[in-house]
């Protein structure tokens, strides 16, 4: 048996999406935006806009009420069986005490690849090796997920996703509780699969870093409210309305010449000069 | 001198019937306690009660009407939670006391040779012919799925969305999960009734996660704790003339303490070893 693979270039295609919950709540409403092969995209916005839902709706986990979401030209269930999309969740949501090692969990990455027994192979084991290695997870392997560091236990479900070798990745906030070093090591990473013509989706609160790596930017809360390049779209007029009061701003009076606004989400702050556009990168070793 | 217990027919015959059960149990409380699945064990064992009197009304095999009844409960509480703002252990509370008193009910209003306490404590001394070897069955055939299913049900207990991201079929894969409770509910009931068979269906797991951080260890640890637990229980039973299910149970729930405080890494004395250190 061949391992299902998808050849075409990736792309995603996110048309018109509504995902109401079965206590009634509309957590998306007529989403639509779509990404072309060899990008990494920031899904911005507060608490609760939907982003971690929209993630759901890719991997076919809830069921738009409303619309289509088209990966690689294909329909999701089609296009996750291909082994087209992996997901990295959101700290929060695994439940570390697990009986299960590192290398136990990035082998769930070759699960797609292997027979109904889920026996690996000698290829299967290569590649989770390889991806511990590209995560420099290769001495951990052998610890159980909990006996991990905050910044450490992010990078066990980078490797999963590496491993899977799928063109769409998503990464829910893979940057809350992560150092320096190791938001480079992640941020590297992408950027290789990006070289590779893999396309990646990240939800961050952490807006400093967006300009630093992403290419495109959609604003979500609730609805789409704006997609496209990150020069275009990640202003500082487009972010206020996103966040609707809810981001700690403040402009730096003091600061000699200009006077840059800094805009906050809790995490690490994005600097904007003279017209809201973006002037400083933000290196995160000064901060 | 103690009577070697197993010089008899009728216990050895106990015991077998004892290893195949626990067996199954044993690894399906696994997947049930890393699921957070536990009280689930416990509201379709109580849920069978009604299925049981009502198949023997209509003149069904009582083991068919069991497994039915332990589905709708499932199914049912599954439904329910999706569909209105209770959390599930409510629903379940809800579900399983609701269709054990209609069960009760059930049961007094009608003349029928069925034993209650049999059906509550079960009755492994006094199993019927052919017993051995419809458990020895059901129970292979059950560990068989379970030998096929368990990576995927293990990550579907891990990571629904992930197994949801590679197109595996987790609602179906749900499905089979509840399904196999439910045989293994009916598998033990006449053996140590349902009652009890939550304890099979919880302590094995909790001790073998214990004593492990590896889910293989974990398993063998659940399975081979759940032997001696037969195997000492229905002894003791012997001896000291007592309940032979709450024997078991009894044993069972003294490995489990016995883990707490002696077991490495989580174990309570170890831990105090490594503070004073
Ligand atoms: N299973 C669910 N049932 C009902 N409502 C839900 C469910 N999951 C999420 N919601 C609601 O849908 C909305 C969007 O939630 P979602 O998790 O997509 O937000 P998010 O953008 O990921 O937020 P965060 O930044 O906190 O991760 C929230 O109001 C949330 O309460
Ligand atoms: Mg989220």
């Amino acid at each position: 048996m061949t391992t299902p693979c998808i050849s075409t270039p990736m792309s995603l295609r996110v048309e018109g999406v509504t995902v109401t919950y079965p206590n009634g709540h509309t957590a998306l409403k007529d989403a639509s935006f779509s990404l072309e092969a060899g990008s990494i995209c920031a899904m911005v916005g507060v608490n609760g806009s939907g982003k971690s839902t929209l993630f759901k709706s890719i991997m076919g986990f809830v069921e738009p009420q409303k619309g289509s979401v088209r990966i690689a030209g294909l329909g999701v269930k089609e296009a996750c069986r291909a082994n087209g999309v992996a997901y990295v969740p959101q700290s929060e949501e695994v439940d570390w005490s697990f009986p299960v090692l590192v290398r136990d969990v990035v082998m769930m990455g070759r699960y797609g690849h292997m027979n109904a027994l889920r026996i690996s192979r000698r290829a299967d084991r290569e590649a989770v090796r390889q991806a511990l290695k590209r995560v420099g997870l290769l001495e951990l392997q052998e610890r159980q997920i909990g006996e991990l560091s905050g910044g450490q236990k992010k990078r066990v479900f980078l490797a999963r996703a590496l491993a899977q070798e799928a063109k769409l990745i998503l990464l829910d906030e893979p940057f809350t509780g992560v150092d320096v070093t190791t938001e480079h090591t992640i941020i590297g990473l992408l950027r290789e699969l990006r070289e590779a013509g893999h396309i990646i989706l990240v939800s961050t609160h952490n807006l400093g870093s967006v300009p630093e790596f992403c290419d495109q930017v959609v604003l979500i809360n609730r609805r789409i409210l704006a997609q496209g390049t990150t020069s275009e779209v990640f202003t500082a007029e487009n972010l206020l309305q996103a966040f609707g009061g809810k981001l700690r701003h403040f402009r730096l009076d003091d600061a000699p010449g200009s006077n840059p606004l800094v805009l906050t989400d809790d995490e690490r702050p994005l600097v904007l000069g003279h017209g809201g556009k973006v002037e400083d990168k933000g290196d995160p070793s000064e901060s | 001198m103690m009577e070697n217990p197993y010089a008899h027919d009728f216990l050895r015959e106990a015991l077998w019937v004892g290893w195949i059960i626990g067996t199954v149990c044993a690894v399906l409380s696994c997947y049930l306690v890393l699921k957070g699945w536990s009280l689930m064990g416990d509201a379709i064992s109580h849920a069978v009660l009604p299925g049981v009197v009502l198949a023997y009304l209509a003149g069904l095999p009582i083991l068919f009407g069991a497994f039915v009844a332990g589905m709708v409960c499932a199914l049912l509480s599954g439904y329910l939670k999706a569909n209105s703002r209770i959390k599930e252990d409510a629903v379940l509370g809800i579900v399983f006391t609701g269709l054990f008193a209609f069960g009760l009910v059930l049961f007094s209003k009608t003349a029928t040779t069925l034993h209650l306490d049999h059906i509550l404590f079960g009755n492994i001394l006094g199993l019927e012919p052919g017993q051995v070897e419809r458990t020895l069955w059901t129970g292979g055939l059950m560990l068989l799925i379970l030998v096929f299913l368990r990576r995927d049900l293990l990550l579907l207990c891990f990571d629904p969305l992930h197994a949801r991201s590679l197109g595996m079929r987790t609602q179906i894969l749900t499905h089979v999960l509840l399904a196999l409770i439910a045989a293994a509910v009916v598998l033990s009931m006449e053996a140590v009734g349902i009652l009890l068979v939550v304890a099979m269906l919880i302590t094995p797991g909790c001790t073998g996660f214990l004593l492990s951080p590896r889910f293989e260890w974990m398993m063998l640890i659940a399975v081979a704790s759940t032997w001696v637990a037969f195997t000492l229980g229905i002894a003791f039973s012997f001896w000291l003339n007592a309940s032979t299910s709450a024997c078991i149970v009894l044993v069972q729930s003294g490995i489990f303490a016995g883990a707490w405080l002696l077991g490495p890494r989580h174990g309570l004395l170890w831990r105090r070893q490594v503070q004073r250190v």
